[in-house]
Protein backbone atom coordinates (compact mmCIF):
# COMPACT_ATOMS: atom_id res chain seq x y z
CA UNK A 1 0.00 0.00 0.00
CA UNK A 2 1.54 3.28 -1.09
CA UNK A 3 -0.52 5.31 1.37
CA UNK A 4 1.18 6.20 4.66
CA UNK A 5 -0.89 5.42 7.68
CA UNK A 6 -1.56 7.98 10.36
CA UNK A 7 0.77 7.14 13.31
CA UNK A 8 -2.01 5.76 15.53
CA UNK A 9 -3.23 3.55 12.68
CA UNK A 10 0.30 2.35 11.99
CA UNK A 11 0.67 1.32 15.63
CA UNK A 12 -2.67 -0.51 15.50
CA UNK A 13 -1.58 -2.34 12.34
CA UNK A 14 1.65 -3.44 14.03
CA UNK A 15 -0.15 -4.72 17.11
CA UNK A 16 -2.94 -6.77 15.59
CA UNK A 17 -2.40 -10.51 15.49
CA UNK A 18 -2.20 -11.64 11.85
CA UNK A 19 -5.22 -13.59 10.68
CA UNK A 20 -7.52 -12.16 13.33
CA UNK A 21 -11.02 -10.77 12.84
CA UNK A 22 -11.26 -7.00 13.02
CA UNK A 23 -14.08 -4.44 12.96
CA UNK A 24 -12.93 -0.93 12.05
CA UNK A 25 -15.59 1.49 13.29
CA UNK A 26 -15.52 4.76 11.40
CA UNK A 27 -13.18 3.18 8.85
CA UNK A 28 -13.17 6.19 6.53
CA UNK A 29 -11.78 5.34 3.11
CA UNK A 30 -10.59 1.96 4.36
CA UNK A 31 -6.90 2.80 4.56
CA UNK A 32 -6.22 0.81 7.73
CA UNK A 33 -8.44 -2.08 6.64
CA UNK A 34 -6.64 -2.33 3.29
CA UNK A 35 -3.30 -2.47 5.10
CA UNK A 36 -4.56 -5.10 7.56
CA UNK A 37 -5.96 -7.28 4.77
CA UNK A 38 -2.99 -6.96 2.44
CA UNK A 39 -0.10 -7.23 4.90
CA UNK A 40 -1.49 -8.97 7.93
CA UNK A 41 -3.99 -11.44 6.47
CA UNK A 42 -6.70 -9.99 8.65
CA UNK A 43 -10.42 -10.63 8.10
CA UNK A 44 -11.46 -6.99 8.28
CA UNK A 45 -14.94 -5.46 8.31
CA UNK A 46 -15.78 -1.79 8.44
CA UNK A 47 -18.56 0.52 9.59
CA UNK A 48 -18.69 4.01 8.09
CA UNK A 49 -21.41 6.65 8.11
CA UNK A 50 -20.46 8.54 4.94
CA UNK A 51 -21.80 6.79 1.80
CA UNK A 52 -19.11 8.33 -0.42
CA UNK A 53 -16.42 6.78 1.79
CA UNK A 54 -18.24 3.42 1.86
CA UNK A 55 -18.25 3.55 -1.93
CA UNK A 56 -14.46 3.99 -1.97
CA UNK A 57 -14.03 1.09 0.46
CA UNK A 58 -16.19 -1.21 -1.67
CA UNK A 59 -14.23 -0.13 -4.74
CA UNK A 60 -11.04 -1.35 -3.07
CA UNK A 61 -12.60 -4.72 -2.35
CA UNK A 62 -13.30 -4.17 1.34
CA UNK A 63 -16.43 -5.26 3.23
CA UNK A 64 -17.85 -2.08 4.69
CA UNK A 65 -21.36 -1.38 5.94
CA UNK A 66 -22.81 2.10 5.89
CA UNK A 67 -24.08 2.82 9.35
CA UNK A 68 -23.98 4.91 12.45
CA UNK A 69 -21.66 3.68 15.20
CA UNK A 70 -24.00 5.20 17.81
CA UNK A 71 -26.82 2.82 16.88
CA UNK A 72 -25.63 0.12 14.48
CA UNK A 73 -23.03 -1.65 16.59
CA UNK A 74 -26.06 -3.30 18.17
CA UNK A 75 -26.39 -5.34 14.95
CA UNK A 76 -23.18 -7.26 15.62
CA UNK A 77 -23.17 -10.40 17.76
CA UNK A 78 -21.15 -10.67 20.98
CA UNK A 79 -17.41 -11.28 20.52
CA UNK A 80 -17.79 -11.44 16.75
CA UNK A 81 -14.34 -9.88 16.40
CA UNK A 82 -10.92 -10.27 17.97
CA UNK A 83 -10.45 -6.51 17.81
CA UNK A 84 -12.80 -3.57 17.52
CA UNK A 85 -11.08 -0.38 16.40
CA UNK A 86 -12.38 3.10 17.10
CA UNK A 87 -9.91 5.62 15.80
CA UNK A 88 -10.54 9.32 16.43
CA UNK A 89 -14.26 8.73 16.63
CA UNK A 90 -14.98 8.37 20.37
CA UNK A 91 -15.26 12.13 20.87
CA UNK A 92 -18.00 12.28 18.18
CA UNK A 93 -20.19 9.65 19.84
CA UNK A 94 -23.51 10.56 21.40
CA UNK A 95 -22.57 8.47 24.44
CA UNK A 96 -18.87 7.55 24.45
CA UNK A 97 -19.32 5.44 27.59
CA UNK A 98 -21.93 3.25 25.92
CA UNK A 99 -19.86 3.02 22.77
CA UNK A 100 -16.97 1.74 24.86
CA UNK A 101 -19.26 -0.97 26.24
CA UNK A 102 -20.32 -1.88 22.72
CA UNK A 103 -16.71 -2.06 21.52
CA UNK A 104 -15.85 -4.57 24.20
CA UNK A 105 -19.04 -6.50 23.58
CA UNK A 106 -18.45 -7.08 19.83
CA UNK A 107 -14.66 -7.31 20.20
CA UNK A 108 -12.52 -9.33 22.61
CA UNK A 109 -10.17 -6.36 22.64
CA UNK A 110 -10.48 -2.78 21.46
CA UNK A 111 -8.16 -0.10 20.14
CA UNK A 112 -9.40 3.41 20.91
CA UNK A 113 -7.64 6.59 19.83
CA UNK A 114 -8.75 10.17 20.47
CA UNK A 115 -7.43 13.74 20.54
CA UNK A 116 -6.36 14.78 24.05
CA UNK A 117 -8.18 17.96 25.10
CA UNK A 118 -5.66 18.51 27.91
CA UNK A 119 -2.73 19.00 25.52
CA UNK A 120 -0.83 22.18 26.41
CA UNK A 121 -1.84 23.91 23.17
CA UNK A 122 -5.51 23.35 23.92
CA UNK A 123 -5.04 24.45 27.51
CA UNK A 124 -3.24 27.62 26.56
CA UNK A 125 -5.78 28.50 23.84
CA UNK A 126 -8.50 28.27 26.42
CA UNK A 127 -6.62 29.75 29.35
CA UNK A 128 -4.76 32.57 27.64
CA UNK A 129 -7.00 33.19 24.61
CA UNK A 130 -10.29 32.53 26.32
CA UNK A 131 -11.50 30.77 23.19
CA UNK A 132 -12.43 27.20 22.29
CA UNK A 133 -9.18 25.81 20.93
CA UNK A 134 -8.53 25.43 17.22
CA UNK A 135 -5.30 23.46 17.02
CA UNK A 136 -3.48 20.91 14.84
CA UNK A 137 -5.31 18.13 16.64
CA UNK A 138 -8.66 19.97 16.76
CA UNK A 139 -8.73 21.99 13.55
CA UNK A 140 -12.46 22.79 13.34
CA UNK A 141 -14.31 25.66 15.04
CA UNK A 142 -16.61 24.89 17.94
CA UNK A 143 -19.79 25.45 15.93
CA UNK A 144 -19.00 22.99 13.18
CA UNK A 145 -16.83 20.38 14.85
CA UNK A 146 -18.14 16.83 15.05
CA UNK A 147 -16.32 16.47 18.37
CA UNK A 148 -19.17 16.80 20.81
CA UNK A 149 -17.52 15.07 23.74
CA UNK A 150 -14.06 16.48 24.29
CA UNK A 151 -12.02 14.18 26.47
CA UNK A 152 -8.60 14.17 28.10
CA UNK A 153 -6.32 11.21 28.68
CA UNK A 154 -6.96 11.50 32.43
CA UNK A 155 -10.74 11.52 31.87
CA UNK A 156 -10.59 8.49 29.61
CA UNK A 157 -8.45 6.54 32.06
CA UNK A 158 -10.94 7.34 34.78
CA UNK A 159 -13.87 6.11 32.66
CA UNK A 160 -12.02 2.94 31.75
CA UNK A 161 -11.13 2.26 35.40
CA UNK A 162 -14.71 2.89 36.51
CA UNK A 163 -15.93 0.34 33.97
CA UNK A 164 -13.42 -2.25 35.09
CA UNK A 165 -11.83 -2.25 31.67
CA UNK A 166 -8.17 -3.24 31.49
CA UNK A 167 -5.67 -1.07 29.62
CA UNK A 168 -3.40 -3.58 27.91
CA UNK A 169 -1.12 -0.98 26.38
CA UNK A 170 -1.14 2.70 25.57
CA UNK A 171 0.66 4.91 23.07
CA UNK A 172 0.89 8.68 22.86
CA UNK A 173 1.56 10.95 19.93
CA UNK A 174 2.59 14.53 19.32
CA UNK A 175 3.55 16.22 16.08
CA UNK A 176 2.98 12.98 14.19
CA UNK A 177 5.43 11.00 16.36
CA UNK A 178 5.12 8.62 19.23
CA UNK A 179 6.25 10.15 22.53
CA UNK A 180 7.20 8.67 25.91
CA UNK A 181 4.83 8.47 28.87
CA UNK A 182 5.97 11.32 31.20
CA UNK A 183 3.29 14.00 31.63
CA UNK A 184 1.32 12.72 28.61
CA UNK A 185 -1.84 14.50 29.70
CA UNK A 186 0.10 17.71 28.97
CA UNK A 187 2.30 16.58 26.11
CA UNK A 188 0.24 14.21 23.95
CA UNK A 189 -1.96 15.49 21.13
CA UNK A 190 -3.41 12.01 20.60
CA UNK A 191 -3.69 8.88 22.67
CA UNK A 192 -4.20 5.28 21.64
CA UNK A 193 -5.20 2.60 24.15
CA UNK A 194 -5.54 -1.13 23.75
CA UNK A 195 -8.36 -2.32 26.00
CA UNK A 196 -9.86 -5.56 27.17
CA UNK A 197 -12.43 -6.61 29.71
CA UNK B 1 -51.26 -12.36 -25.41
CA UNK B 2 -47.57 -12.39 -26.17
CA UNK B 3 -46.14 -15.01 -28.50
CA UNK B 4 -43.50 -17.39 -27.22
CA UNK B 5 -40.14 -15.88 -28.02
CA UNK B 6 -37.28 -17.88 -29.42
CA UNK B 7 -34.12 -16.75 -27.72
CA UNK B 8 -31.58 -19.34 -26.64
CA UNK B 9 -33.51 -22.05 -24.94
CA UNK B 10 -32.99 -25.47 -23.45
CA UNK B 11 -35.00 -28.11 -21.67
CA UNK B 12 -33.79 -29.08 -18.20
CA UNK B 13 -32.89 -32.77 -18.07
CA UNK B 14 -34.24 -33.07 -14.54
CA UNK B 15 -37.71 -32.26 -13.26
CA UNK B 16 -37.96 -29.48 -10.68
CA UNK B 17 -39.29 -30.44 -7.25
CA UNK B 18 -41.29 -27.39 -6.27
CA UNK B 19 -41.91 -25.96 -2.81
CA UNK B 20 -45.61 -26.77 -3.23
CA UNK B 21 -44.73 -30.46 -3.33
CA UNK B 22 -45.52 -30.73 -7.01
CA UNK B 23 -42.98 -31.53 -9.69
CA UNK B 24 -42.49 -29.71 -12.97
CA UNK B 25 -40.94 -31.73 -15.78
CA UNK B 26 -39.64 -30.82 -19.24
CA UNK B 27 -38.92 -27.35 -17.98
CA UNK B 28 -37.91 -24.99 -20.71
CA UNK B 29 -35.52 -22.13 -19.82
CA UNK B 30 -35.12 -19.26 -22.29
CA UNK B 31 -31.96 -17.24 -21.80
CA UNK B 32 -29.50 -14.84 -23.35
CA UNK B 33 -25.73 -14.80 -22.94
CA UNK B 34 -23.20 -12.07 -23.61
CA UNK B 35 -19.39 -12.33 -23.67
CA UNK B 36 -17.17 -15.40 -23.84
CA UNK B 37 -17.10 -18.05 -21.14
CA UNK B 38 -13.50 -18.52 -19.97
CA UNK B 39 -11.98 -21.95 -20.40
CA UNK B 40 -11.99 -22.54 -16.64
CA UNK B 41 -15.62 -21.29 -16.52
CA UNK B 42 -14.74 -18.86 -13.74
CA UNK B 43 -16.09 -15.66 -15.29
CA UNK B 44 -19.82 -16.28 -15.42
CA UNK B 45 -22.16 -13.64 -14.02
CA UNK B 46 -25.84 -14.44 -13.60
CA UNK B 47 -28.17 -11.45 -13.80
CA UNK B 48 -31.61 -12.14 -12.31
CA UNK B 49 -34.53 -10.14 -13.62
CA UNK B 50 -37.36 -8.44 -11.78
CA UNK B 51 -41.12 -9.16 -11.80
CA UNK B 52 -41.85 -8.05 -15.34
CA UNK B 53 -38.30 -8.32 -16.65
CA UNK B 54 -36.94 -10.93 -19.00
CA UNK B 55 -33.75 -12.40 -20.43
CA UNK B 56 -33.17 -9.43 -22.73
CA UNK B 57 -30.92 -7.62 -20.27
CA UNK B 58 -28.67 -6.16 -22.94
CA UNK B 59 -30.37 -6.84 -26.24
CA UNK B 60 -33.41 -5.38 -27.92
CA UNK B 61 -36.73 -6.63 -26.71
CA UNK B 62 -38.29 -8.72 -29.50
CA UNK B 63 -41.80 -7.32 -28.98
CA UNK B 64 -41.26 -3.69 -28.04
CA UNK B 65 -37.98 -3.25 -29.94
CA UNK B 66 -36.70 -1.28 -26.96
CA UNK B 67 -33.09 -1.67 -25.74
CA UNK B 68 -32.34 -4.28 -23.07
CA UNK B 69 -33.63 -3.40 -19.61
CA UNK B 70 -30.14 -2.99 -18.12
CA UNK B 71 -28.10 -1.97 -21.14
CA UNK B 72 -26.63 0.91 -19.19
CA UNK B 73 -25.04 -1.65 -16.85
CA UNK B 74 -24.30 -4.69 -19.04
CA UNK B 75 -22.16 -4.58 -22.17
CA UNK B 76 -18.62 -4.19 -23.51
CA UNK B 77 -16.66 -1.87 -21.21
CA UNK B 78 -19.65 -1.32 -18.94
CA UNK B 79 -19.98 -2.03 -15.22
CA UNK B 80 -20.80 -5.66 -15.95
CA UNK B 81 -18.17 -5.85 -18.66
CA UNK B 82 -18.98 -8.42 -21.32
CA UNK B 83 -15.41 -8.15 -22.61
CA UNK B 84 -14.36 -9.84 -19.39
CA UNK B 85 -17.41 -11.68 -18.15
CA UNK B 86 -19.79 -14.24 -19.56
CA UNK B 87 -23.16 -12.78 -18.61
CA UNK B 88 -26.21 -15.02 -18.42
CA UNK B 89 -29.75 -13.77 -18.02
CA UNK B 90 -32.64 -16.24 -18.06
CA UNK B 91 -36.38 -15.82 -18.05
CA UNK B 92 -37.74 -17.17 -14.75
CA UNK B 93 -40.20 -20.04 -14.73
CA UNK B 94 -43.75 -18.76 -14.43
CA UNK B 95 -42.94 -15.90 -16.77
CA UNK B 96 -43.97 -15.60 -20.40
CA UNK B 97 -40.90 -14.92 -22.50
CA UNK B 98 -40.04 -18.48 -23.41
CA UNK B 99 -39.47 -20.22 -20.09
CA UNK B 100 -42.09 -22.65 -18.83
CA UNK B 101 -45.05 -20.81 -17.35
CA UNK B 102 -48.85 -20.71 -17.43
CA UNK B 103 -48.79 -19.87 -21.14
CA UNK B 104 -46.80 -23.05 -21.92
CA UNK B 105 -48.49 -26.24 -23.03
CA UNK B 106 -49.07 -28.88 -20.40
CA UNK B 107 -48.80 -32.60 -21.20
CA UNK B 108 -52.29 -32.58 -22.78
CA UNK B 109 -51.18 -30.04 -25.38
CA UNK B 110 -53.31 -27.27 -23.86
CA UNK B 111 -51.80 -24.26 -22.05
CA UNK B 112 -51.40 -24.77 -18.34
CA UNK B 113 -53.19 -21.52 -17.54
CA UNK B 114 -54.24 -21.79 -13.88
CA UNK B 115 -53.28 -25.46 -13.81
CA UNK B 116 -49.68 -24.26 -13.61
CA UNK B 117 -48.39 -25.01 -10.11
CA UNK B 118 -47.95 -22.07 -7.75
CA UNK B 119 -44.21 -21.40 -7.64
CA UNK B 120 -41.88 -19.61 -5.24
CA UNK B 121 -38.77 -17.51 -5.61
CA UNK B 122 -36.77 -20.60 -4.61
CA UNK B 123 -38.49 -22.55 -7.40
CA UNK B 124 -37.42 -19.88 -9.89
CA UNK B 125 -33.87 -20.26 -8.60
CA UNK B 126 -34.19 -24.05 -8.95
CA UNK B 127 -34.83 -23.37 -12.62
CA UNK B 128 -31.80 -21.07 -12.85
CA UNK B 129 -29.56 -23.57 -11.06
CA UNK B 130 -30.86 -26.21 -13.47
CA UNK B 131 -29.74 -23.97 -16.32
CA UNK B 132 -26.29 -23.50 -14.77
CA UNK B 133 -26.02 -27.29 -14.44
CA UNK B 134 -26.87 -27.73 -18.11
CA UNK B 135 -24.32 -25.06 -19.05
CA UNK B 136 -21.65 -26.72 -16.88
CA UNK B 137 -21.17 -23.64 -14.67
CA UNK B 138 -20.44 -24.80 -11.14
CA UNK B 139 -19.64 -21.52 -9.48
CA UNK B 140 -20.67 -18.06 -10.57
CA UNK B 141 -18.24 -15.18 -10.31
CA UNK B 142 -21.21 -13.05 -9.23
CA UNK B 143 -24.97 -13.31 -9.04
CA UNK B 144 -26.68 -9.93 -9.41
CA UNK B 145 -30.28 -8.92 -9.03
CA UNK B 146 -32.43 -5.91 -8.34
CA UNK B 147 -35.90 -6.08 -6.78
CA UNK B 148 -37.26 -9.63 -7.39
CA UNK B 149 -33.88 -10.35 -8.98
CA UNK B 150 -32.30 -9.54 -5.63
CA UNK B 151 -34.61 -12.04 -3.95
CA UNK B 152 -33.35 -14.68 -6.35
CA UNK B 153 -29.74 -13.72 -5.68
CA UNK B 154 -30.33 -14.04 -1.91
CA UNK B 155 -32.20 -17.32 -2.37
CA UNK B 156 -29.35 -18.72 -4.45
CA UNK B 157 -26.84 -17.66 -1.78
CA UNK B 158 -28.94 -19.22 0.98
CA UNK B 159 -29.91 -22.47 -0.70
CA UNK B 160 -26.99 -23.14 -3.04
CA UNK B 161 -24.16 -21.47 -1.11
CA UNK B 162 -21.44 -23.00 -3.28
CA UNK B 163 -22.84 -21.67 -6.53
CA UNK B 164 -21.80 -18.00 -6.30
CA UNK B 165 -18.63 -16.31 -5.04
CA UNK B 166 -20.23 -12.87 -4.89
CA UNK B 167 -23.81 -11.86 -4.28
CA UNK B 168 -25.03 -8.40 -5.26
CA UNK B 169 -28.57 -7.63 -4.05
CA UNK B 170 -30.03 -4.27 -5.00
CA UNK B 171 -33.26 -2.55 -3.91
CA UNK B 172 -34.62 -5.76 -2.49
CA UNK B 173 -35.91 -7.50 0.60
CA UNK B 174 -35.66 -10.83 2.38
CA UNK B 175 -39.42 -11.00 2.82
CA UNK B 176 -42.52 -9.40 1.38
CA UNK B 177 -44.20 -7.04 3.83
CA UNK B 178 -47.94 -6.72 4.38
CA UNK B 179 -47.83 -3.55 2.27
CA UNK B 180 -46.00 -5.35 -0.55
CA UNK B 181 -48.55 -8.17 -0.50
CA UNK B 182 -51.41 -5.68 -0.36
CA UNK B 183 -50.31 -3.86 -3.52
CA UNK B 184 -49.88 -7.16 -5.35
CA UNK B 185 -53.33 -8.30 -4.28
CA UNK B 186 -54.83 -5.14 -5.82
CA UNK B 187 -53.14 -6.07 -9.09
CA UNK B 188 -54.30 -9.67 -8.97
CA UNK B 189 -57.86 -8.70 -8.18
CA UNK B 190 -57.86 -6.24 -11.08
CA UNK B 191 -56.88 -9.08 -13.44
CA UNK B 192 -59.33 -11.57 -12.01
CA UNK B 193 -62.15 -9.00 -12.08
CA UNK B 194 -61.68 -8.57 -15.82
CA UNK B 195 -64.43 -10.63 -17.53
CA UNK B 196 -61.91 -11.61 -20.19
CA UNK B 197 -59.81 -13.41 -17.60
CA UNK B 198 -62.25 -16.38 -17.57
CA UNK B 199 -60.55 -18.18 -14.71
CA UNK B 200 -57.29 -17.92 -16.64
CA UNK B 201 -58.59 -19.76 -19.74
CA UNK B 202 -58.28 -16.91 -22.21
CA UNK B 203 -55.45 -18.18 -24.40
CA UNK B 204 -57.72 -19.52 -27.15
CA UNK B 205 -60.19 -16.67 -26.99
CA UNK B 206 -60.34 -13.40 -28.85
CA UNK B 207 -59.70 -11.15 -25.91
CA UNK B 208 -57.22 -11.31 -23.05
CA UNK B 209 -57.76 -9.58 -19.69
CA UNK B 210 -55.80 -6.58 -20.88
CA UNK B 211 -57.86 -4.03 -18.98
CA UNK B 212 -57.25 -5.82 -15.70
CA UNK B 213 -53.58 -6.37 -16.42
CA UNK B 214 -53.20 -2.68 -17.34
CA UNK B 215 -54.75 -1.60 -14.04
CA UNK B 216 -52.46 -4.02 -12.17
CA UNK B 217 -49.48 -2.47 -13.92
CA UNK B 218 -50.66 1.07 -13.22
CA UNK B 219 -51.02 0.39 -9.50
CA UNK B 220 -47.66 -1.36 -9.35
CA UNK B 221 -45.94 1.32 -11.39
CA UNK B 222 -46.80 3.94 -8.76
CA UNK B 223 -44.93 1.85 -6.18
CA UNK B 224 -41.81 1.89 -8.36
CA UNK B 225 -41.62 5.70 -8.37
CA UNK B 226 -41.17 8.26 -5.64
CA UNK B 227 -43.58 11.03 -4.84
CA UNK B 228 -40.76 13.48 -5.48
CA UNK B 229 -40.11 11.90 -8.89
CA UNK B 230 -43.79 12.01 -9.86
CA UNK B 231 -44.12 15.60 -8.75
CA UNK B 232 -41.02 16.63 -10.61
CA UNK B 233 -42.03 14.81 -13.79
CA UNK B 234 -45.74 15.64 -13.89
CA UNK B 235 -46.80 17.88 -11.05
CA UNK B 236 -50.45 18.79 -11.65
CA UNK B 237 -49.79 19.47 -15.32
CA UNK B 238 -52.67 18.87 -17.71
CA UNK B 239 -52.36 16.58 -20.70
CA UNK B 240 -52.79 18.27 -24.13
CA UNK B 241 -55.36 20.72 -22.81
CA UNK B 242 -55.53 24.07 -21.11
CA UNK B 243 -58.41 23.45 -18.73
CA UNK B 244 -59.95 20.56 -16.88
CA UNK B 245 -62.51 18.67 -18.91
CA UNK B 246 -64.99 18.11 -16.08
CA UNK B 247 -65.04 14.52 -17.24
CA UNK B 248 -63.03 11.36 -16.80
CA UNK B 249 -60.53 11.60 -19.61
CA UNK B 250 -56.89 11.58 -18.70
CA UNK B 251 -56.87 15.28 -17.82
CA UNK B 252 -53.61 15.07 -15.92
CA UNK B 253 -50.30 14.11 -17.45
CA UNK B 254 -49.76 11.56 -14.70
CA UNK B 255 -53.01 9.81 -15.66
CA UNK B 256 -52.05 9.73 -19.29
CA UNK B 257 -48.61 8.39 -18.39
CA UNK B 258 -50.04 5.59 -16.24
CA UNK B 259 -52.58 4.61 -18.90
CA UNK B 260 -49.77 4.45 -21.45
CA UNK B 261 -47.64 2.33 -19.11
CA UNK B 262 -50.59 0.03 -18.45
CA UNK B 263 -51.60 -0.54 -22.04
CA UNK B 264 -48.00 -0.86 -23.24
CA UNK B 265 -47.44 -3.56 -20.65
CA UNK B 266 -50.28 -5.73 -21.97
CA UNK B 267 -48.47 -5.93 -25.31
CA UNK B 268 -45.58 -7.76 -23.75
CA UNK B 269 -46.83 -9.55 -20.66
CA UNK B 270 -49.21 -12.35 -19.80
CA UNK B 271 -51.86 -11.78 -17.14
CA UNK B 272 -51.60 -15.29 -15.67
CA UNK B 273 -47.81 -14.93 -15.44
CA UNK B 274 -48.41 -11.73 -13.51
CA UNK B 275 -50.61 -13.64 -11.04
CA UNK B 276 -48.04 -16.41 -10.57
CA UNK B 277 -44.98 -14.21 -10.22
CA UNK B 278 -46.57 -11.76 -7.80
CA UNK B 279 -47.71 -14.78 -5.74
CA UNK B 280 -44.15 -16.10 -5.67
CA UNK B 281 -42.91 -12.74 -4.42
CA UNK B 282 -45.61 -12.57 -1.75
CA UNK B 283 -44.67 -16.04 -0.51
CA UNK B 284 -41.01 -14.99 -0.24
CA UNK B 285 -39.71 -15.04 3.31
CA UNK B 286 -36.13 -16.22 3.42
CA UNK B 287 -36.08 -16.44 7.22
CA UNK B 288 -39.20 -18.63 7.29
CA UNK B 289 -37.44 -21.11 4.99
CA UNK B 290 -34.59 -21.29 7.51
CA UNK B 291 -36.19 -21.87 10.89
CA UNK B 292 -37.44 -18.32 11.29
CA UNK B 293 -34.01 -16.78 11.66
CA UNK B 294 -32.59 -14.96 8.66
CA UNK B 295 -28.99 -15.35 9.83
CA UNK B 296 -29.47 -19.15 9.53
CA UNK B 297 -30.13 -18.68 5.82
CA UNK B 298 -26.57 -17.48 5.35
CA UNK B 299 -24.82 -19.70 7.90
CA UNK B 300 -23.28 -21.94 5.26
CA UNK B 301 -22.28 -19.16 2.90
CA UNK B 302 -18.71 -18.40 1.92
CA UNK B 303 -19.71 -15.70 -0.56
CA UNK B 304 -19.03 -11.99 -0.33
CA UNK B 305 -22.16 -9.89 -0.25
CA UNK B 306 -23.00 -6.37 -1.33
CA UNK B 307 -26.39 -4.93 -0.47
CA UNK B 308 -27.53 -1.62 -1.94
CA UNK B 309 -30.67 0.38 -1.21
CA UNK B 310 -32.00 3.75 -2.35
CA UNK B 311 -33.22 6.48 -0.04
CA UNK B 312 -36.33 7.18 -2.14
CA UNK B 313 -37.38 3.51 -2.47
CA UNK B 314 -40.52 3.04 -0.37
CA UNK B 315 -41.37 -0.34 -1.90
CA UNK B 316 -38.30 -2.07 -0.43
CA UNK B 317 -36.99 0.64 1.88
CA UNK B 318 -33.49 0.77 3.36
CA UNK B 319 -34.71 -0.84 6.58
CA UNK B 320 -35.28 -4.08 4.62
CA UNK B 321 -31.71 -4.01 3.31
CA UNK B 322 -30.41 -3.33 6.82
CA UNK B 323 -32.34 -6.34 8.01
CA UNK B 324 -30.46 -8.46 5.45
CA UNK B 325 -27.13 -6.88 6.43
CA UNK B 326 -27.83 -7.50 10.09
CA UNK B 327 -28.42 -11.18 9.36
CA UNK B 328 -25.28 -11.42 7.24
CA UNK B 329 -23.28 -9.81 10.06
CA UNK B 330 -24.76 -12.25 12.53
CA UNK B 331 -23.76 -15.09 10.20
CA UNK B 332 -20.24 -13.66 9.98
CA UNK B 333 -20.50 -13.21 6.22
CA UNK B 334 -18.39 -10.51 4.57
CA UNK B 335 -20.89 -7.85 3.59
CA UNK B 336 -20.85 -4.34 2.26
CA UNK B 337 -23.88 -2.13 2.40
CA UNK B 338 -24.63 1.34 1.15
CA UNK B 339 -27.78 3.41 0.89
CA UNK B 340 -27.52 5.54 -2.22
CA UNK B 341 -29.30 8.81 -2.72
CA UNK B 342 -31.39 8.93 -5.88
CA UNK B 343 -34.71 10.60 -6.66
CA UNK B 344 -36.33 7.83 -8.73
CA UNK B 345 -37.79 5.57 -6.03
CA UNK B 346 -37.58 1.79 -6.40
CA UNK B 347 -36.80 2.11 -10.11
CA UNK B 348 -33.51 3.86 -9.23
CA UNK B 349 -31.64 0.60 -9.79
CA UNK B 350 -32.59 0.71 -13.48
CA UNK B 351 -31.87 4.39 -13.99
CA UNK B 352 -28.94 6.76 -14.16
CA UNK B 353 -27.38 6.70 -10.69
CA UNK B 354 -23.60 7.05 -11.14
CA UNK B 355 -22.87 6.02 -7.54
CA UNK B 356 -24.59 2.68 -8.22
CA UNK B 357 -22.23 2.08 -11.15
CA UNK B 358 -19.22 2.81 -8.97
CA UNK B 359 -20.29 0.58 -6.08
CA UNK B 360 -21.25 -2.29 -8.39
CA UNK B 361 -18.03 -2.05 -10.37
CA UNK B 362 -15.98 -1.88 -7.18
CA UNK B 363 -17.71 -4.93 -5.76
CA UNK B 364 -17.52 -7.05 -8.91
CA UNK B 365 -13.87 -6.19 -9.55
CA UNK B 366 -12.78 -6.18 -5.89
Amino acid sequence: MAETLRPDLAVIAQNITPGSRVLDIGCGDGRLMAELVARHGVDARGLEIDPALVERCVARGLSVVQGDADSDLADYPDKAFDYAILSQTLQTAARPDRMLDELLRVGRQAFVSFPNFAHWRTRSALMLGGRMPVTRALPVSWYETKNIHHVTIADFRELVAAKGVRVERSWFFSGGHEIGPPAVNWRAEFALLQLSR
Amino acid sequence: MPPVIASKSLTLSRALSLDSGQALSDVQIAFETYGELAEDRSNAILVCHALTGDQYVASNHPITGKPGWWERMVGPGKVVDTNRFHVICANVIGSCMGSTGPVSDAIDGQPYAMRFPVITIRDMVRGLVGLLDELGIERLHTVIGGSMGGMQALSLAANWPERAARVLAIATTARHSAQNIAFHEVGRQAIMADPNWRGGDYYGSEAAPDAGLAVARMAAHITYLSEEGLTEKFGRNLQDRDTKSFGFDADFQVESYLRYQGSGFTQRFDANSYLYITRAMDYFDLAEEHGGRLANAFAGSRARFCVISFDSDWLYPTAESRHIVHALNAAGAPVSFVELSAPFGHDSFLLDVPALDRVMKGFIDG
